[in-house]
């Protein structure tokens, strides 16, 4: 997936708005508009069930960054090799890494946590020595499942990326480290790391925010996540919008504040001209 | 020996391939029939996306200060809200408009396919993926090649039809034939609503049967199947697309 793709598909820093040229005669105008619908349904639409769910929604939202920042850096670390040993690895290396990231680029995302969680889960109780394990515990609970598909997943799509940063380091700059007598080690952890991430930063921000556009689909395994607790107060209070409503917003903030967030270390790492 | 027994019947019941032949007790015809129905909601979706997308890029560079604001907001919710929750929202609020606006004309209520629906929802979340692709597209064009049509006195319509879209299309074709391949895979979100797509088929042939991992991996080569054969159609339509262009390396 190209960078530009990535940027088609999800919210990323170049999108914020900046602050000298925002406020124009038409954007109040809109503003305004806006704050009359929000509290047209604020007024007409049913929140009474909000402050009991409170909690409950701290704590999906909760779960939901917790899925999300580790599978993230869980994927990210299983991303280097993969795109490292699809750039200078031996052949049959650079064949399964690819075979790896065509399978699960190529299929659905929620088949792969349907997979592991129904399939797998379905066939570890079969086996006495996997029961009798430590794991065991573990492997009965959901959130085990949703984390190795989210971090399979991002490890598939972010080992592409890592693929073509490694690819796009200048020759000239590892054929400088070997002449300075680096050793393969320290070369690739002094120059080609560094400058392959900061090469990826872009895409892999992008990557981030569709990764928290796909940590809802683990409330479908029974992982209680924010989505998870939107669907029980549907369940229980029989509203359609007003939950899914919230869910929109939450999301919407969610992914403002990772943005930002973004946006800040972007301005701290220091570029060289344009 | 009875845990040999017991792996040896764990094999068993992995590989049954009766399980999937197309006729009644088997359920491969079911899942080819899941198939083809999230064929169908892709294409759907993946054309109505590209109106939608064709228009949208043309109203954020073109349009008046309302016009690009109002779909800045409609791009930036799509691209920063997740797509499960949109496809529950558009599948609920959609149905619902349509039901309340036929019986304000006084047609009652229909019940609306879940076809209809899941093309209807695909294609609001792929307009504004296409929206940004082919904006950025029509930036890359040369400013210089559109100036120059307008000065030979074509009308907008006619810039648009014979320079804009041709030249931008190579610009265009790798990020929409990314976008094609999303579609494909969003479908399967679907089956969060209960529309009978492959995914939910699979789901419910494999809770049927109990055998999970069978019917998942063939759901899995069904899925990558089409998107390998797309992937063929669309190496062919980059390398058509880019002729003339030159080879970089």
């Amino acid at each position: 997936m190209t960078d530009e793709t990535t940027h088609a598909l999800a919210f990323t820093p170049e999108d914020l708005p900046n602050g000298k040229s925002f406020l124009k005669p038409h954007r109040v105008a809109l503003i305004l508009i806006a704050v009359a619908v929000i509290v047209a349904v604020a007024v007409l639409m049913r929140w009474d069930w909000l402050p009991r769910y409170l909690p409950r929604l701290g704590w999906g939202i909760l779960v939901s960054m917790v899925m999300l920042f580790s599978t993230s850096i869980l994927g990210f670390l299983f991303a280097v090799p993969l795109g490292l040993v699809q750039v200078t690895g031996p052949w049959y290396l650079k064949g399964l890494a690819r075979i790896f990231c065509t399978i699960i680029r190529g299929t659905p995302l929620l088949l792969q946590l349907w997979l592991l969680y129904y399939g797998l889960g379905s066939l570890f109780p079969q086996f006495p020595a996997i029961r009798q394990s430590f794991l065991w515990p573990y492997l009965r609970e959901a959130w085990p499942y949703g984390v190795a598909a989210l971090t399979i997943s991002f490890a598939a799509y972010e080992g592409e990326v890592m693929r073509g940063a490694f690819a796009g380091v200048p020759a000239g700059e590892l054929e400088a480290a070997r002449a300075y007598g680096m050793s393969r080690w320290t070369m690739f952890r002094r120059i080609w790391l560094p400058r392959a991430i900061h090469r990826a930063l872009p895409t892999l921000n992008g990557e981030t925010v569709l990764q928290l556009k796909s940590t809802p689909l683990v409330a479908t395994i029974t992982v209680v996540d924010v989505y998870a607790v939107i669907s029980k107060v549907r369940q229980e209070t029989f509203l359609t919008y007003e939950p899914l409503l919230l869910l929109a917003l939450i999301y919407l903030c969610l992914t403002g504040i990772l943005v930002v967030a973004f946006r800040y270390f972007e301005n701290r790492i220091p570029t060289r001209g344009a | 020996m009875q845990k040999e027994h017991e792996v040896a019947m764990a094999a068993d019941s992995i590989i049954n391939w009766s399980l999937l032949s197309l006729s009644a007790p088997g359920w491969g015809g079911v899942l080819l029939q899941g198939f083809f129905n999230s064929i169908q909601i892709a294409v759907g979706g993946y054309a109505l996306g590209l109106l939608l997308g064709v228009g949208g890029a043309f109203g954020k560079l073109y349009g008046g200060p309302v016009t690009r604001d109002l779909l800045e907001c409609y791009t930036t919710i799509v691209r920063a809200v997740p797509e499960l929750v949109l496809i529950l929202l558009l599948y609920y609020a959609g149905t619902d408009l349509l039901n309340q606006l036929l019986g304000a004309v006084g047609f009652g209520t229909v019940d609306i396919s879940g076809l209809i629906a899941g093309i209807f929802v695909i294609g609001v979340v792929q307009g504004a993926y296409s929206t940004e692709v082919l904006r950025g597209a029509i930036k890359a064009v040369p400013a210089g090649q559109i100036e120059a049509a307008r000065a030979y006195g074509m009308s907008p319509g006619k810039v648009l039809r014979r320079v804009t879209l041709p030249a931008m299309l190579p610009y265009a074709i790798p990020g929409l034939a990314n976008l094609w391949l999303i579609a494909t895979k969003d479908t399967a979100l679907l089956a969060v609503v209960g529309f009978s797509e492959l995914t939910l088929m699979t789901r419910q042939a494999a809770g049927a049967t109990k055998a999970y991992l069978l019917f998942f991996c063939a759901a899995g080569a069904l899925y990558l199947a089409l998107t390998l054969v797309s992937n063929i159609f669309i190496g062919a339509l980059e390398k058509h697309a880019r002729r003339g262009f030159v080879e970089q390396r």
